[in-house]
């Protein structure tokens, strides 16, 4: 609307002014912001031997896939680390919004008596932790969850700030609809499930997206509880093929070896394009959910 | 006796009244007990010299040793100072970029252009730490970095980034704002947007220039956003993004003078498993950090507006 309203009239000089600064300063930014991408995309298809020699660049110079050749020579590494992940991100997603929507609904039933202090319950900590070593401790030897995959799933399944979001998302609903519900003689649980999950899909799609990015593109779980490789996540995978192929150049040019036969640098780039890969190209549908549900965020406040 | 009775069978009462609700609730009280208030109790193991035999509640009590000796290696200052300051200025450089990056966005005119833009500098908050940790390799590496590549073609010697610390502060502050600054922007175009377009309209009419719209109506809308974004992340400012510091640093020691947070070295710390009640101990003194912050943060954005406080 406001577009249309300046094209009416002509651009004044502060407009022309304001635009060439504004929009060189958010330009330059967009590049620098995708210039990184394109650096990883085009080493992944150069020669290893033109990388050693220029350094990794946009362009390729001397164009070579052997560097994809040798992920998909023997996949089954990146597959069935992408295999752990899909497994961890799909019930790791499920069960955290189906537990923090029921978690939030309970929280926001007005009738509920004991709700502000269960509320606090939760809220304290967000406030205190026991910090990382009492954790690491209590997962490992009172849980067992090393070498277990809970231990990528458990630990992220309840969200105290994607509660509060479900809760001030669901106290806008009419409470009448629990009530009239109630009336009918519909369970509680019935209601939440029948009733309230219907209408409460954008702040679930919210909330999914949020968490199932979470378990996505998380490292940190696999790498304090995870010895086994058969159960590295994709994250961690590329995280341990990146520095052990860093590791393996180091030992071969030590030792005087031609390290040229292994195409260790493209390797790594086209790792990070594999990995990286599913979450660019489902990007734009999942751009525009997160840009609804932030805003839902915003106006909770 | 007979109201303590009363008392108590009126809550039984509410507990079947409410056994379904409470048992929705049941599954995720249960993890967060486990998961957030159970490590609560093995704070208990930063007064001790821990060992496994013993166990959580048998192991030696030293009473302040292990808080002693992290300060006196100098090694508490350190961190904490650093953990301060990145924090400082990713909020101070993020914040700045994201209002100016917002106002840009809201003021331009194109539809495509704008959407596309928006959508290449929010890009970077999909990706992985992980991924992040391999393009600053990318561009940093001292033999291919293409940063490096680039200094060489104009004569100049490459630069040994990952074995001068003096370079991380701005590398680190740099991949901050390259990967959070889109999230911002969103969030801040979103309460932009919310600003009545005729406001606009007929501020112009009256012959505000776009400086002047920007000023007295653009910014004072998004005031109470800025206000209260900047405080809950002052709130967190003892918090350092190990994701982040991980990532970009790992275990490259010459670099730790720079980019060590209290974060990373409790990490460092507690998968090496030397000393366990120093590392509870270090943990529990930036749980109490953070604590003291956040309620001091909340306290000001309270006393301003009542609506935008936590608690």
């Amino acid at each position: 609307m406001r577009g249309k309203m300046m094209r009416r009239h002509r651009m004044s000089g502060d407009v022309v002014l304001f635009k060439s600064v504004g929009y060189s300063f958010l330009f330059l930014f967009a590049v620098v912001c995708l210039i990184p991408f394109l650096i990883v995309i085009g080493s992944s298809l150069t020669s290893e031997a033109s990388i050693i020699k220029y350094g990794y660049s946009i362009w390729p110079r001397e164009f070579s896939l052997s560097s994809y050749e040798t992920i998909f020579k023997s996949p089954v590494t990146i597959f069935r680390a992408y295999g752990v992940t899909i497994l961890v991100t799909t019930v790791g997603t499920c069960a955290s919004v189906f537990i923090n929507t029921m978690t939030g609904y309970v929280l926001q039933r007005k009738d509920f008596v004991w709700r502000n202090k269960i509320s606090f319950y939760f809220f304290f900590t967000t406030l205190f932790s026991g910090g990382l070593m009492p954790w690491y401790i209590l997962c490992v030897q009172y849980l067992h969850l090393k070498d277990n995959i809970l231990a990528m799933i458990l630990p992220g399944v309840v969200s105290v700030w994607n509660i509060l979001l479900v809760k001030g998302f669901m106290s806008g609903l009419p409470f009448e609809i629990t009530e009239s519900a109630k009336m009918d003689g519909a369970g509680d649980f019935t209601i939440f499930v029948k009733l309230v999950w219907p209408l409460s899909k954008p702040v679930i799609a919210t909330i999914g997206l949020f968490t199932a990015l979470m378990y996505w593109n998380d490292w940190y779980n696999s790498m304090l509880f995870i010895n086994g490789e058969k159960l590295y996540s994709l994250q961690y995978q590329l995280y341990k093929l990146v520095n052990d192929a860093q590791m393996l150049k180091k030992v071969a040019a030590e030792s005087g070896m031609v390290v040229d036969t292994v195409p260790i640098e493209s390797t790594k780039m086209a790792l990070t394009v594999v990995v990286t890969g599913p979450i660019i190209l489902l990007y734009p549908l999942v751009q525009r959910y997160f840009v609804k549900g932030l805003t839902l965020g915003a106006v909770k406040g | 006796m007979g109201e303590q009775k009363k008392k108590s069978s009126g809550f039984f009462k509410k507990v079947v009244k409410y056994r379904t609700l409470l048992l929705m609730l049941l599954p995720s009280a249960l993890m967060v007990f486990v998961f957030s208030y159970l490590p609560m109790c093995g704070l208990v193991m930063a007064f001790e010299r821990f060992n496994y035999s013993d166990g959580i509640f048998g192991s030696p009590w030293v009473g302040l040793e292990n808080f002693k000796f992290f300060f006196a290696s100098g090694k508490a200052l350190s961190v904490t100072r650093n953990t301060a300051l990145y924090n400082l200025a990713f909020i101070g450089i993020n914040t700045v970029l994201e209002i100016l990056f917002a106002i840009v966005l809201s003021e331009m005119a194109g539809k495509w252009l704008k959407k596309l833009t928006q959508s290449i500098i929010f890009m970077p908050y999909f990706i992985s730490w992980v991924v992040v940790g391999s393009i600053a390799y990318s561009l940093l590496s001292y033999e291919t970095g293409s940063l490096n590549g680039i200094l060489e073609s104009m004569g100049i010697d490459a630069i040994n980034f990952y074995g001068e610390a003096g370079w991380w502060p701005f590398i680190i502050i740099a991949f901050s704002a390259w990967k959070g600054v889109g999230y911002g922007v969103v969030v801040y175009l979103a309460s932009i947007l919310g600003v009545d377009g005729a406001m606009h309209e007929a501020a112009a009419i009256d012959g505000a220039n776009i400086f002047q719209r920007i000023r007295y109506i653009t910014l004072p809308s998004i005031t109470p956003t800025v206000i209260t974004m900047t405080l809950l992340a002052l709130g967190k400012i003892f918090r350092g993004n190990l994701d982040l510091f991980y990532q970009l640093v790992g275990q490259n020691g010459m670099l730790f003078d720079k980019t060590d947070v209290i974060d990373t070295y409790v990490f460092r710390m507690t998968i090496a498993a030397t000393d366990v009640g120093q590392t509870v101990a270090i943990g529990f003194y930036q749980s109490v950090l953070c604590f003291i912050t956040i309620i001091i943060a909340n306290w000001i954005v309270k006393k301003k507006d009542e609506n935008y406080s936590l608690f």
